[in-house]
């Protein structure tokens, strides 16, 4: 066991089999307890941590929480209001009061169109999944240019690398401005050179990004990346 | 002889016209992920059956009108593609797609865990590339593989899978001969893990022990399937730790 394993084996496990008894340990995400069995809901890895046994998904849909930073595209617009893809079950809703302009009743078009891309944090999640979002804070804004790849949820914490280190070497290698929106979405905005770099790079991390040869693969591509000052 | 017409489905031998024995389930093969641009997918290839089934969503639901504020929608569409049969199949929808639509949506719905998205929809593409008999069951068993590989919570891998009667003897998974011109048709819809029965169907008569048998052969072939629908999972992520 490693990486905060104890007691269940690390396995690939599909929804309807059977993990292990309850025998008192708590049913964690991506599984439920039938039978005194806890049995799998989602394809996925076996994991154990203090006591409870959760299912860590190989592939899933982006749930927001509050806090989130996103990478959002404008869907609708009404007179005060836009709703947002956020690239999950629900649209999120951005009330004129939380843009980070001042808009008047019925300007809403004005300021922001159908498929216009935003950089925005998600403000509350309600019961009912009610998301609501600001753009008031430092640094969420209208994302005028740049490109938006996407890429597995599950995958986001390998591209960030621990405290931000992968992703700061792309941001290197490839002289761009990257910001990785926790719902699944990137933003890469540089030169024409860097930004097919970095895009190689973020597909990368989706084909082999749930692999152990993923360093390696990465490592051996930045040794084709744009260096600064080539361009 | 049963059916219509003067039409042999079982031989001297005992064995039926492509050579099965009455309770052998034509090859099956699957394959996770197949299309790219979807969230899920999988490719089902049972006996001369070919389905792919393509999963988007969870995504928001429209129009407003079909959202449930309670659960998320499954929106199923099958459809034969026209070259599925020897004979053209008119394009687009028609009222034999549309209830295999419904009827897998329906069974669909009893094994995802709808309740965790509520007014969402889950969009399932399931087309029919090349058909012989069986193909409602292919449908659902690609569609449950392309579930679980989009990572849509499920309580299990529902297989779809089928027996009949051909001159008064149950079979398994009937070829289109046989369905064509044999005495029963049961398709089910099995949760494997649970013994539990998501859906089942039945055209023509069976008796109440030909029922049973028709059951068991159904039990032993999703088992089958149920295995060759893990493994297809599994081996479209070995190699990865996570």
């Amino acid at each position: 066991m490693s990486n905060g394993q104890n007691g269940a084996e690390l396995r690939l496990v599909t929804p309807g089999m059977a993990i292990g008894p309850v025998a008192g340990k708590r049913v964690g995400s991506g599984a439920i307890a039938q039978n005194d069995t806890i049995i799998a809901t989602r394809l996925g890895w076996t994991k154990e941590f203090n006591n409870t046994v959760s299912v860590d998904p190989i592939n899933s849909a982006y749930m927001p929480r509050s806090g989130d930073l996103i990478v959002a595209v404008v869907a609708e617009v009404r007179n005060n209001l836009w709703f947002m893809n956020i690239n999950g079950p629900f649209q999120g809703l951005l009330p004129m009061s939380l843009a980070p302009w001042k808009v008047e009743f019925g300007a809403a078009r004005q300021h922001m169109g159908i498929g216009d891309v935003v950089l925005a944090r998600v403000q509350e999640v309600d019961e009912c999944h009610n998301v609501v979002l600001t753009m008031k804070g430092v640094g969420l804004r209208r994302l005028n240019q740049g490109t938006v790849v996407n890429v597995p949820i599950n995958h986001i914490d390998r591209l960030r690398g621990e405290g931000n280190a992968t992703v700061q070497r792309l941001r290197d290698a490839s002289d761009s401005r990257i910001i990785i929106g926790e719902n699944g979405r990137v933003w890469i905005d540089g030169d024409a050179e860097g930004t097919a770099w970095a895009r190689q790079a973020v597909a990368l991390t989706q084909a082999s990004g749930h692999k152990t040869t993923f360093e390696a693969e990465l490592s051996a591509l930045e040794q084709n990346a744009p260096k600064k000052g080539d361009a | 002889m049963g059916g219509y017409g003067d039409v042999q489905l079982l031989r001297d031998d005992g064995l039926r016209l492509d050579g099965r024995k009455i309770d052998e389930m034509r090859p099956v093969a699957i394959e996770a992920g197949v299309l790219p641009a979807a969230d899920g997918s999988a490719m089902v290839t049972h006996g001369l059956n070919v389905a792919v089934a393509a999963v988007y969503g969870p995504m928001e639901a429209h129009p407003r009108k079909i959202q449930r504020q309670d659960r998320a929608v499954i929106d199923v569409r099958y459809n034969m593609a026209p070259f599925s049969t020897s004979d053209r199949i008119r394009p687009g929808y028609n009222r034999r797609s549309r209830e295999i639509s419904k009827v897998t949506a329906e069974a669909l719905e009893s094994v995802v865990l709808v309740e965790r998205y509520p007014r969402s929809k889950i969009r399932v593409e399931i087309e029919i590339l090349a058909a012989e008999a069986g193909t409602r069951c292919v449908g659902i068993t690609a569609a449950a593989v392309a579930l679980a590989d989009a990572g849509i919570p499920m309580r299990d891998l529902i297989v779809g899978v089928a027996s009949g009667k051909v001159e008064d003897t149950v079979v398994l998974d009937l070829d289109k001969a046989e369905d064509n011109y044999g005495q029963a048709d049961l398709p089910v819809g099995i949760l494997p893990n649970t013994g539990e029965i998501a859906f089942l169907q039945m055209d023509g008569d069976l008796s109440p022990d030909e029922f049973n048998l028709a059951m068991e052969y159904n039990f032993k072939a999703a088992a089958e399937i149920h295995e060759i629908m893990v493994d297809a999972l599994k081996r479209r992520y070995e190699g990865g730790e996570n």
